[in-house]
């Protein structure tokens, strides 16, 4: 009889049976180990859940009442047969990729991940294995992204010339991770930072559990759009152009995604500015943390999968694209994230 | 080239005509004259002569990239435009350059005699010293096609504000056959004579589509009728005893269509003609369908059999000069009486013939007419306004189209595929079967007809729903209903199914719809049988 594989991929999820676990898994199972809280990752109705202390809080947040464990980054369990360990994806705070080590042989589940340093999440650390599970969103050498020291120049200037016409400025990202990261890159100089209601709830339980973020100021009902003239509002893309949005009176919007690499995604948002920035791994990045793994065998779950595992084995690896229910980066749900 | 970046991304970034017209304005006042006019040409779909071929582009750019060719092709697939992939996969510049955009072109023009070697470093270098916009730019001039949503309209009205001249005067001086090696600013734009070329087309003057009845437009007696024909518009022109056929697309194809050169012998010179380039075979009754005449726009030189076999004539229904006189404002009634008397005298295996009007008298009179077009083997009706002058561009008031209801059918959707470009990261491309007892036949494609919220929608599902992949196919599980509204049906032996649809969208999703009760191939046949 073989041995079954130390982690397979089954019509729950990302399953090991030496374990008796799931990652990430997207129907109802008993136990449940969660690299990080976006929704396409972190659903509801688990028997019981296993993520990092810092991912912990927002999906608490977002999942109402559940059975939930932390784990430190670094630390080991045993599950039945299993060692399992997390460690930082780079993703958004409190991500991680899932170490799975039986019998001496290593898989790791990557999730969703970057490997720049975005100065919030704990930055992306490699872990060496024999089989490597990654996201390929961004898996096309079109996606390159520029560091964010420029990003953050291009949104600030923006924002002052928007600022300086009278309008106000609308920022479009998600409302977990990608909203703070943006929050840390504004110049606060420029003027007032609002949030929507759907950002706000995540900057509070982040401020709530140690996170440090600039002070914004919660667009809600009760708020004034007249009293806070050059404001930029950060927003989930689909509130941008909504009926709360118009209060604002005359404003520019802009999206913050990996998409606005591309022309054409850029324009059919008809929005008035596309800035690049993303919480996924750009062509480089996926390489260079694939390299470091030094794995053989890649498992390409979500993302441009064909394209990149066909680069993968072209290139001396032996890659293979494992159909799966993430999303990676979505412009247009904003639940998926 | 950095004020032209500058230019171009101030376009390209807002979605708000005065921001446009004002970019453009400022930029036409003070750039220099080689400057503004290549900009002009550019935003036209005009190009500097090709001095590489975007073969050789490709393999430099995955070259120069250090990917394989065929991830290239992948990522262009991806994006949708070949500039921009090249623009996106070549590492970073390590130098910066401040020619201009004309410098750029003429650099272009001298590499264009030299060797291959001499044009790869020619480009290689400059994809080197330019970064972002720029290099796009760059690729954009050896490969054409801005496509930046300037229109002609949009851009003679920069124009206009830019040098005060009235945008009608503008718009025609722009039409037709110019490029900027051959003119300059001053003869295209300001010259007080601006010669006319003899092949200079009028701007098409577009009819909006009627939504409901037209009852509102007033008294039917104010009206004329024609029917609306499946083919394509052309303008003939006839001066100085040479012919030049332009399409709407303000595309010269004069070559594609010789039978017309004929009407030189029939029409005096200064006749400028609106009307419907369509296949019309003398033993026929009605034009041949739209498939007979796409065989004809695809080839540039016309191989004799299918000269005989597909003739075109043009179908005119619009005078707009006559005896070298511009007629546009003169009343559509009038240029119809002039047109009349100049096509009276004409033989009938002449390759212009009179579009005739139909006689109504109420518009339930109109209605009876149109619901018989397709038997005419026309799309509908046209209205046009006797007193109304001939404009530029698609303006609302004075024509109308009123078509026919699309042909449609319920079918099944079972393959989907990504879409390009802005639509790179959604499901856009389905295919769509009928059942034929147990099994669902394809039988077309369609990739429009759905709000974006819709794809949004559907690309979940397709996410989570896939059988199979082959590439970037996906196979899916048979689920969703959509109605097919088509403009025609022909056999055909080159699909499955055995029918090939002109114009297929999707009209609604059905989500009211249950799997079993989508249309079956015999329903198909039906329809071909009555409509084919």
């Amino acid at each position: 009889m073989t041995k079954p594989p130390v982690l397979s991929f089954t019509e729950n999820g990302i399953y090991c049976a030496a374990g008796d676990f799931f990652i990430d898994p997207w129907r109802r199972v008993d136990r449940a180990l969660i690299t990080h809280g976006h929704s396409d990752h972190a659903r509801w109705g688990m028997g019981s859940y296993l993520a990092t202390h810092k991912a912990l809080p927002v999906m608490r947040h977002r999942l109402g009442d559940i059975t939930a464990d932390g784990i430190a980054f670094g630390e080991t369990r045993r599950i039945g047969d299993a060692n399992v360990s997390f460690h930082p994806a780079g993703h958004v705070p409190g991500s991680a990729q899932i170490r799975v080590e039986v019998a001496g042989e290593v898989w790791v589940a990557s999730g969703d991940y970057k490997v720049v340093d975005d100065g919030l999440s704990d930055p992306f650390t490699p872990i060496k294995c024999h089989h490597f599970i990654t996201e390929s969103t961004f898996g096309l050498p079109v996606f390159r992204w520029a560091d964010q020291a420029s990003v953050a120049a291009q949104i600030n200037a923006w924002w002052a010339a928007c600022a300086a016409a009278g309008k106000t400025a609308f920022l479009g990202a998600y409302a977990l991770g990608k909203a703070q990261r943006l929050l840390t890159m504004l110049d606060p100089q420029i003027g007032p930072i609002l949030t929507h209601t759907a950002t706000e709830n995540t900057n509070q339980v982040m401020r709530e559990q140690g996170i440090l973020l600039p002070s914004t100021l919660c667009a809600n009902a009760d708020l004034k759009p007249k009293d806070h003239p050059g404001a930029i509002v950060l927003a989930p893309p689909s509130a941008l152009g909504s009926a709360w949005a118009k209060k604002f009176g005359p404003q520019e919007t802009a999206f913050a995604s990996g998409w606005m690499a591309i022309r054409g995604v850029r324009r059919r948002r008809a929005g008035d500015r596309g800035f690049i920035i993303s919480d996924h791994a750009d062509w480089d990045g996926l390489l260079s943390a694939i390299k470091e793994t030094e794995a053989e065998n890649i498992y390409v779950t979500h993302g441009y999968t064909d394209v990149f595992s066909r680069y993968l084995n072209s290139n001396g690896w032996n890659a293979q694209v494992v159909p799966t229910q993430f999303e990676g980066e979505s412009l247009d749900k904003d639940a998926a994230e | 080239m950095k004020r032209f970046a500058k230019l171009f991304n101030t376009i390209d970034q807002s979605t708000k005509t005065n921001v446009k017209v004002a970019a453009l304005a400022s930029y036409f006042k003070d750039a220099s004259d080689e400057d503004r006019l290549w900009t002009i040409a550019l935003f036209s779909g005009r190009r500097p002569k090709r001095a590489v071929t975007t073969t050789k582009l490709r393999e430099w750019a995955a070259d120069r990239s250090a990917i394989p060719l065929w991830l290239f092709e992948e990522s262009y697939s991806i994006v949708g435009d070949l500039a921009e992939t090249i623009a996106l996969v070549l590492p970073q510049n390590t130098t910066q350059t401040d020619q201009s955009l004309s410098d750029w072109i003429a650099a272009l023009r001298a590499v264009y005699a030299q060797d291959e070697d001499a044009r790869k470093a020619f480009v290689l270098d400059a994809w080197d010293q330019l970064g972002g916009a720029e290099r796009f730019i760059f690729n954009k001039l050896i490969t054409g096609g801005f496509r930046v949503g300037v229109s002609q309209k949009l851009m003679t009205r920069a124009l206009s504000r830019a040098t005060d001249k009235p945008e009608a005067e503008l718009a025609h001086r722009l039409m037709g056959n110019w490029h900027p090696d051959d003119t300059t600013w001053h003869a295209l734009v300001e010259a007080d004579d601006a010669s006319a070329d003899a092949s200079r087309p009028y701007p098409f003057y577009l009819a909006y589509g009627l939504e409901d009845t037209p009852q509102d437009l007033g008294d039917p007696a104010d009206w004329r009728a024609e029917w609306k024909w499946d083919g394509i518009r052309g303008q003939l022109i006839l001066r100085d005893a040479q012919y030049f056929v332009w399409s709407r697309g303000e595309e010269l194809m004069t070559d594609r269509f010789p039978e017309l050169a004929r009407a030189l012998d029939y029409l005096p010179g200064g006749t400028v003609l609106d009307g419907e380039l369509l296949v019309w075979p003398s033993d026929q009754s009605t034009p041949s369908s739209f498939n007979a005449l796409q065989a004809r726009i695809g080839r540039k030189t016309v191989p004799k059999k299918l000269l005989a076999e597909a003739p075109v004539i043009l179908h005119a229904y619009d005078l707009l000069e006559w005896q070298g006189r511009d007629l546009r404002d003169t009343p559509f009634a009038t240029r119809r009486d002039l047109l009349e008397k100049a096509c009276a005298d004409l033989p009938a295996d002449a390759p212009i013939r009179l579009s005739p009007q139909l006689d109504f008298e109420t518009w339930d009179d109109l209605a009876a007419l149109r619901a018989d077009a397709r038997n005419a083997q026309a799309e509908g009706v046209m209205l046009k306004r006797s007193q109304s002058p001939y404009l530029a561009g698609r303006k609302k008031g004075d024509w109308w189209k009123w078509k026919l209801d699309p042909l449609t059918i319920d079918a099944v959707m079972i393959y989907a595929q990504s879409g390009s470009g802005r639509r790179a990261n959604l499901f856009t491309d389905f295919t769509f079967a009928v059942w034929n007892g147990n099994d669902l036949v394809p039988f077309t494609k369609a990739y429009s007809g759905l709000t974006d919220a819709e794809f949004r929608q559907i690309t979940a599902w397709v996410r989570k729903n896939t059988l199979e992949r082959f590439g970037p196919v996906r196979k899916v599980t048979p689920h969703h209903v959509f109605e097919i509204a088509f403009e025609g049906i022909q056999r055909s032996t080159r699909h499955k199914s055995g029918v090939a649809l002109r114009f297929p969208r999707m009209l609604r999703w059905r989500q009211d719809k249950p799997l079993q009760e989508a249309n079956t191939l015999a329903d198909l046949e039906e329809i071909l049988r009555i409509y084919g």
